[in-house]
């Protein structure tokens, strides 16, 4: 007896709801973009600069106190959160976080913080401090931004090559569609965006892409197969063809990263957050939007002798 | 049909051995990690028996490369350092100025007398009495500029002049400036090196990024500030002539000079000449020690060349006083009581004990060329780094086990195969991992916890094409053959576009991230070789065994 998250045989239709899919979808983004310019993110300090502490102490944090403390300092904009953490209650973790200071990095702050937060709290230790200039925070944003652009170009590239250019159309609109709808729920939740988010916004950006080009790439073969079927029919047999598969792989990247999610530490938790966010995403917009988009613009089907052999002497050439 | 030649089916096996037999070391971290201490111990210092033992604790035969724990791991500190480079330019030229009036002196008949004017940090300006001459004064002058050695090989000059009027304008040329900044980087990290040693911490990582900054990343270092005590001072130790004292720091100190304020007597001020009669880079050694009235001190000694230029300075000048000055501010300013041989001497001043150990380091290690300005630091606890690996460490046990249980009831006897698969899959990764020398950080570790979800994609892929074939009634040996053969193609495509991600991630990301790309990378590469390969060669072995007439995938 086998676990089937999908039946042996499906025949859902993918494109007769397309106006709620699409519709849902352009919603999602467009309230993302809302979000993203009322709310903004909440960047940390790689990439607006200025300190962190990260305090452990025997005691629960008032987080009142700690604030009292480092007033009378003049550090400016301090914000302290009471690290959350379901397998730690006692609440003894915080993130401090202050704006940059006038130095690149200032060694008596550190100090002046620290003497300020025992007042309070004898047994305060710090576990982390972590201290960005302004100068690198300002190339580090550069360098994100550019990470992600080169990343969606190198793909799209890769994918008109191997394919048509309305595959490549389809897979980075299914991309950008999930890397800002990620970016929707940070800024909604007001989960710290630092580097290593860019990570993982990346890795979405494989993970998404991954996805579509199995589908496509059944699409392709569906294509050869059934010279006189709609393309739409096609996209329905391919997309349900690959469903299972795209189910399966779904829950064991999830079931990794929700374990991680759970059990790795308050560290690395929005790194996974936003990964199981794209994985979840990506999954719908390989089916929803990346195929519906191809679907809109159509694909050459005049597969004549000469394209034919052309096409299959690309694939061969792979298989080789 | 599912032949698989013979040597094929060994370098499989050879391959996944090899990678095994790499990772291994990691399962006894400790015991290793001791191992690699002693063997090096030992050939600094010598044997002790504890040496010994810790060395035969893991036979020499195995491989000892581990995987390197990242400073989010480990515990550490980070420091991006840059590099005022800008510094050299107005020493340099500063200390030209004793050669050119010496060169214009020579043809003084002609040229008349020469004064030097106040001029901006990098420049060195004189006015000429004879304007007429000035076509000779420049000629004289160009004499001393020589052409930049650079790797492009063009001959440019180092000096440029200029001239307005009666006055001479002098700087350094920009190919000379980017030689310059080259030297300043080369001799910065060496110095950085150095101090750093004096910490006496195990594999410091000292880099070179861009073209003006330093990475240094020393682990086991519980706080930045004794790293940045020791890299922050520029520790430059000159003797310098003084021109008067002074109690007002607003004075103009008149050209070629400058005014100094005095460490020990407050509101007291120096008036020095730019150029440096002796420099620290012509010191030897420098040890603390006590003078005559038991106060803290520190000695000192000359090389050979410093020797011969501290003797004739002291030689010409006795009754007037010179300062020893450290990093712009006058630490003592004795008078020449007779001409000082031998290139030795104390420097006195109102040091603690910790000061003059912190001084005489500093000065053995040799002056930072230029000033350091710290960009980024980051300090990781080594607490919190033990507790991001033991976190890691269960959720990579639980996300593993759950993937295997998930696998076998999805997929049977055949999720039994990709899960040999996986766990080999993890095995190469950290051999891989090892023999690379990579370094393993917390996104790192989320980057294979992400691959064990991840790597299983290839075989469903391959799986669920079997099955697929098995319902258009094909034979096993067909649909197995037919399942591998048609999902090749979605699989390379797939794992390209995920290894391109990866690959600009390694590239422009930096620490963590760059940590995540290698085990991303690798994973990926690890994941299409496991699955293509190895559950290939296991399905076929038990095919072979079996001949079963039905299968169920």
């Amino acid at each position: 007896m086998r676990l089937k998250l999908v039946p042996t045989e499906t025949n859902f239709d993918f494109f007769s709801r397309g106006a709620l899919s699409g519709g849902f979808s352009v919603l999602m983004m467009a309230a993302s973009v809302a979000l993203f310019f009322m709310m903004g993110l909440n960047f940390g300090i790689d990439f607006r600069g200025g300190t962190t502490f990260r305090t452990n102490a025997d005691n629960a944090v008032v987080v009142a106190d700690y604030r009292e403390a480092l007033a009378p300092l003049g550090l400016g904009d301090t914000s302290i959160v009471i690290v959350q953490d379901p397998l730690k209650p006692e609440n003894n973790v915080t993130q401090i976080r202050i704006e940059a200071q006038d130095a690149a990095v200032a060694s008596e702050t550190t100090q002046n913080v620290l003497a300020a937060l025992k007042a309070v709290d004898e047994t305060v230790r710090f576990e982390a401090v972590e201290s960005v200039g302004p100068k690198v925070s300002g190339e580090l944003v550069q360098t994100a931004v550019l990470a992600v652009v080169a990343a969606i170009a190198a793909v799209l590239f890769y994918i008109w090559l191997r394919f048509e250019w309305q595959f490549a159309l389809g897979a980075v609109a299914a991309l950008v569609h999930d890397v800002v709808i990620t970016i929707g729920a940070f800024a909604l939740l007001q989960i710290k965006f630092d580097l290593a988010i860019i990570a993982a916004l990346l890795t979405i950006v494989g993970y998404s892409l991954n996805d579509t080009v199995v589908v496509f790439d059944r699409v392709r073969e569906n294509l050869r197969k059934y010279k006189t079927r709609a393309l739409q029919e096609v996209l329905n047999l391919s997309i349900n063809e690959t469903l299972s598969r795209t189910v399966m792989t779904s829950v064991t990247t999830l079931i990794a990263l929700i374990s991680l999610f759970v059990l790795g530490g308050d560290v690395i938790r929005g790194f996974v957050f936003a990964m199981i966010m794209g994985v979840v995403i990506g999954t719908y917009s390989s089916v929803f939007v990346a195929s519906a988009i191809l679907n809109r613009l159509g694909v050459k089907r005049d597969w004549s002798k000469e394209a034919a052999n052309r096409a299959s002497g690309q694939y061969a050439d792979i298989d080789a | 049909m599912l032949d698989i030649p013979l040597w094929k089916r060994i370098s499989i096996w050879a391959l996944c051995a090899l990678g095994l037999w790499l990772a291994l070391p990691n399962a006894f971290y400790t015991t290793v990690e001791r191992h690699n201490d002693a063997v090096i111990e030992i050939e600094a210092t010598g044997v002790t028996p504890e040496l010994q033992a810790d060395v035969d604790a893991w036979p020499s035969y195995m491989p000892n490369a581990l995987v390197n724990l990242g400073l989010d791991l480990r515990g550490g500190v980070h420091l991006l350092a840059e590099v005022q480079v800008e510094d050299t330019y107005a020493t340099r030229v500063d200390g030209m100025w004793t050669t050119v009036r010496n060169i214009l002196r020579e043809e003084r008949a002609t040229i008349g007398g020469v004064r030097q004017l106040d001029a901006a940090p990098g420049f060195l300006k004189l006015r000429i009495a004879n304007v007429e001459a000035m076509p000779r004064a420049l000629e004289l002058l160009r004499t001393l500029a020589q052409p930049v050695q650079t790797l492009a090989g063009v001959g440019e000059m180092d000096l440029v002049f200029a001239s307005d009027g009666d006055v001479i304008s002098m700087t350094l040329s920009d190919a000379e400036k980017a030689a310059m900044d080259e030297r300043t980087m080369v001799q910065t990290l060496e110095i950085v090196r150095r101090r750093v040693d004096e910490v006496g911490t195990r594999e410091p990582t000292i880099q070179r990024q861009g073209t003006q900054r330093v990475l240094i990343q020393v682990p086991g270092l519980g706080s930045a500030e004794e790293l940045k005590g020791l890299l922050g001072q520029t520790a430059k130790l000159e003797f310098r002539p003084v021109v008067r004292r002074t109690n007002d720091p607003a004075v103009a100190p008149g050209p070629g000079n400058e005014i100094m304020p005095s460490v020990d007597e407050p509101g007291q001020y120096y008036i020095v000449e730019k150029g440096a009669v002796v420099g620290g880079e012509d010191l030897v050694d420098a040890q603390p020690t006590t003078d005559q009235n038991g106060g803290q001190a520190v000695s000192f000694r000359f090389n050979i060349s410093g020797a011969q230029k501290f003797g004739d300075y002291t030689a010409d000048n006795i009754g007037s006083p010179f300062a020893i000055v450290l990093d712009g501010e006058v630490i003592s300013a004795p008078t020449i009581q007779s001409h000082i041989a031998g290139g030795s001497g104390i420097i006195t001043g109102r040091f603690s004990i910790e000061e003059t150990i912190k001084l005489s380091a500093l000065l053995r290690a040799g002056a930072l060329p230029a000033e350091l300005t710290f960009e980024e630091e980051r300090t990781i606890g080594p607490e919190l780094g033990q507790d991001s690996i033991e976190a890691g460490r269960i959720a990579c046990i639980v996300a593993f086990a759950a993937v295997l249980i998930f696998m076998v009831l999805s997929y049977g006897t055949f999720g039994f195969f990709a899960n040999i698969a996986l766990v080999i899959n993890v095995g190469l990764i950290f051999g891989l991992l090892s023999a690379i020398g990579a370094t393993l950080t917390l996104p790192g570790i989320a980057g294979i916890v992400l691959t064990i979800g991840m790597a299983v994609d290839a075989n469903v892929l391959i799986f669920e094409r079997i099955r697929e074939e098995l319902k258009a009634k094909r034979g096993p040996a067909r649909a197995i053959e037919l399942g591998y053969e048609k999902a090749l193609s979605a699989i390379i495509d797939a794992n390209i576009t995920t290894f391109l991600t990866a690959v600009i991630l390694f590239v422009m990301g930096s620490g963590p991230v760059k940590g995540f790309a290698i085990t991303l990378g690798l994973g990926i590469i690890t994941s299409v070789f496991t699955a293509i390969f190895v559950t290939r060669l296991v399905v076929v072995i038990w095919f072979e065994r079996k001949r079963p007439k039905e299968i169920e995938v």
